[in-house]
């Protein structure tokens, strides 16, 4: 009796043990296609956290290297920018992702992660264009100035039909409607670099300096993009922001650049960001760009948020200093891009940025 | 045999017997134990927080004024939530125990159950996608026609993502525990009062108002804070649904409506960070000092007529 009793649980073992093993087998070649050699030679265990926006691209990155990589294990936590910096520091992560560069008071500690002595690096690896998007009855094309987003946001205007933005709109029939205008409830880099625009093209209407959580008590909230999404869908004479993939059929703001308004492209918004000078007194590999939100560039889309990759310039293994380079790598390459706008609708890093990115790589230890 | 049996009943114990008692003395201390380290956990981690500043609450002065508005948000969505679940409760527990066909209420019972089943995810999903679309436009004739009433003052939120909308959503997701225990406790109304109650004359309803209700008010009460205490610390749905500001406004329809401490929590925690952690974890504290005192409210009524209560 006893005998058989323990037959079955042995045999749910055995049966458990096999459907899971066979559930992560199926995870690697998931996303297959792009082998770039099956005689790679990379081995071990890559652990990364931090940015949330980066979240959905990074898996469809670590699908595609662990495919073409078999030895090589990556995880990447999406526990938000501050919280990644955060394990980075203090040695639980081997690179962190960020939507902010590190500060310098973080630049002056000392990072667990790396070699004693040695700084971590800042590398932008993913931008992605941020939409106004609304929903207003009887209206598919709107133009906006910073100066007007910020009153609406900030509640200074609260009808459709102001003059500010009639002025703005000529020939648009806009409603005698209340504004609803829908924020992040949590903290996110997306408001940010939201904030960071506002307060710097328009900095007499938004007093307030760039910061993870929205920073006024007027307006509605919403968790995450998908809340903002679908509380701007669901609502009536709503408008909101929110990374430029997730907006759907929305309706999409142009924005006022210089005399003309933009629309938002992957281009555009790439071409902001290599034309933005880099913020000064960091190290010689460290591209941190301040970005140049006061263009007046038509081409250019100053509404973007950059994501980076933080990494040491020198690890205490090697070993692990080569598994880096080679994911990050990947990630800044074009196939890597590409692989991120298709999966997570990121723009691409303009070429001459992605070989500057490579260039610092190289210097990585 | 029969001498043995009757002269030492329970002078053998067998090693099973002691294992057996040595194991519930451990489950019944753990939970004890739990309760202590969990106790420890946040006054440890919560220490920290008093002395915050401006930078690390964002923007209020002191740790207290940033957790006040957040416990009045709490109180008030669940106090909301209690006021329109109680009456809904207490009848469908009433048609149960004394109105409904045996099979109905039986039925009803069970469903009733399920509903307490539902995970509170879902309570959310469907509070933000088909609750607050379709009151909007309510909420608007409120506004427009009411708004001389101060909870219903303008401007109205355009997606009805208000805290009135929370509060239904809670009283849905209180409605099971408010109504499976008020339903126990009707059931044991004595027989002989109600018979007595309708031998002197007294039609059903009257009945139910000199009979049923007045022996069942302790249950009643126990149940509410019971379902009060559920509502304290829903999460998710609050989360999902509401659209939250950190303030003191009694306002139903507005855009502006003071968050809940476990969905302000459930919000800042993935990117919290250092002091503003230890903030958060403290209003966890608060919370549980909240809710510890509602239940031990709760749990004082029902031990005052222990021999009537369902909820024993």
């Amino acid at each position: 009796m006893i005998s058989k009793r323990y037959a079955g649980l042995l045999g749910l073992a055995v049966v458990g043990t096999l459907a899971l093993s066979s559930c992560a087998a199926n995870e690697a070649p998931a996303a297959s296609g792009n082998s770039a050699g099956s005689a790679s030679t990379l081995s071990g265990n890559l652990t990364g956290a931090g940015s949330s926006a980066q979240g959905s691209a990074q898996e469809a990155w670590i699908a595609a290297f662990q495919t073409a990589n078999s030895g090589v294990t990556i995880a990447y936590d999406p526990t938000g920018s501050g919280a990644g910096r955060e394990t980075f520091i203090a040695g639980g992560s081997d690179w962190a992702g960020s939507d902010s560069a590190l500060s310098d008071e973080e630049l002056a500690g000392t990072f667990a992660s790396c070699a004693p002595d040695s700084k971590a690096i800042d590398l932008p690896t993913y931008i992605s264009p941020i939409a106004v998007i609304f929903n207003v009855e009887g209206v598919d094309q709107l133009n906006l100035d910073a100066a007007t987003i910020a009153s609406i946001f900030k509640g200074d205007i609260t009808r459709w039909n102001d003059k500010a933005i009639a002025a703005l709109n000529d020939g648009v029939n806009l409603p005698d409607t209340a504004i609803t205008a829908v924020h992040r409830s949590d903290d996110s880099g997306t408001t940010k670099n939201f904030t960071d625009y506002l307060n710097k093209v328009a900095p007499e209407v938004w007093d307030q300096p760039a910061a993870d959580p929205f920073p006024y008590k007027t307006g509605e909230g919403a968790q995450g993009t998908s809340g903002v999404v679908d509380a701007v869908t669901n609502g009536t004479g709503t408008i909101g922001y929110a990374d430029a993939s997730k907006a759907g059929d929305l309706g999409i703001a142009k924005v006022k650049v210089g005399d003309e308004f933009v629309a938002f492209t992957p281009e555009a918004a790439a071409a902001v960001v290599e034309e933005s000078p880099l913020v000064e007194g960091r190290g010689a590999n460290d591209i941190a760009v301040a970005l140049d939100r006061t263009t007046t560039d038509p081409s250019h889309y100053p509404l973007v948020l950059v994501s980076y990759s933080i990494v040491c310039e020198t690890y205490a293994d090697p070993a692990q200093a080569e598994l880096v380079k080679s994911y990050i790598g990947y990630i800044t390459s074009a196939d890597g891009q590409s692989e991120a706008a298709s999966s997570a609708g990121a723009a691409p890093l303009s070429a001459d940025l992605a070989s500057r990115v490579a260039t610092a790589l190289e210097s990585v230890s | 045999m029969t001498a043995s049996t009757a002269s030492a009943p329970a002078a053998k114990q067998r090693p099973g017997d002691r294992i057996f008692s040595g194991i519930t003395l451990a489950a019944g201390s753990l939970i004890l134990v739990v309760l202590a380290a969990v106790a420890v956990f946040l006054v440890a981690e919560s220490l920290p927080a008093l002395d915050a500043g401006p930078d690390d609450t964002k923007g209020a002065d002191n740790f207290w004024t940033y957790v006040g508005p957040l416990v009045f948000g709490t109180l008030w969505a669940a106090a909301l939530a209690l006021v329109m679940a109680l009456p809904v409760a207490i009848g469908i527990a009433l048609f149960i125990s004394h109105y409904a066909p045996r099979r109905v209420a039986q039925l009803l019972g069970y469903i009733i159950d399920l509903l307490a089943a539902v995970p509170s995810v879902v309570f959310g999903l469907w509070g933000i996608k088909v609750l607050a679309p379709s009151v909007q436009p309510f909420y608007t004739w409120l506004s427009e026609n009411l708004g001389w009433f101060p909870l219903f003052a303008a401007p109205v939120s355009g997606t009805g993502r208000t805290i009135l909308t929370v509060a239904v959503v809670l009283a849905v997701m209180i409605l099971p525990i408010i109504t499976a225990l008020c339903r126990e406790v009707f059931l044991q109304t004595p027989r002989l009062h109600e018979e007595a109650a309708l031998a002197l004359g007294a039609t059903r309803w009257e009945m139910i108002r000199t009979a049923v209700l007045p022996f069942g008010r302790p249950g009643i009460i126990s149940a509410a804070m019971l379902g009060l205490g559920r509502a304290l610390g829903e999460t998710m749905a609050v989360a999902m649904v509401l659209s939250p500001s950190v303030v003191i406004s009694f306002v139903l329809l507005q855009s502006t409506n003071p968050t809940t401490i476990p969905a302000n929590i459930a919000l800042n925690f993935p990117e919290a960070s250092g002091k503003f952690l230890s903030v958060l974890i403290a209003t966890g504290l608060i919370l549980f000092v909240i809710s510890f005192a509602v239940n031990a409210v709760a749990r004082i009524v029902i031990n005052r007529r222990k021999a009537f209560s369902g909820a024993n």
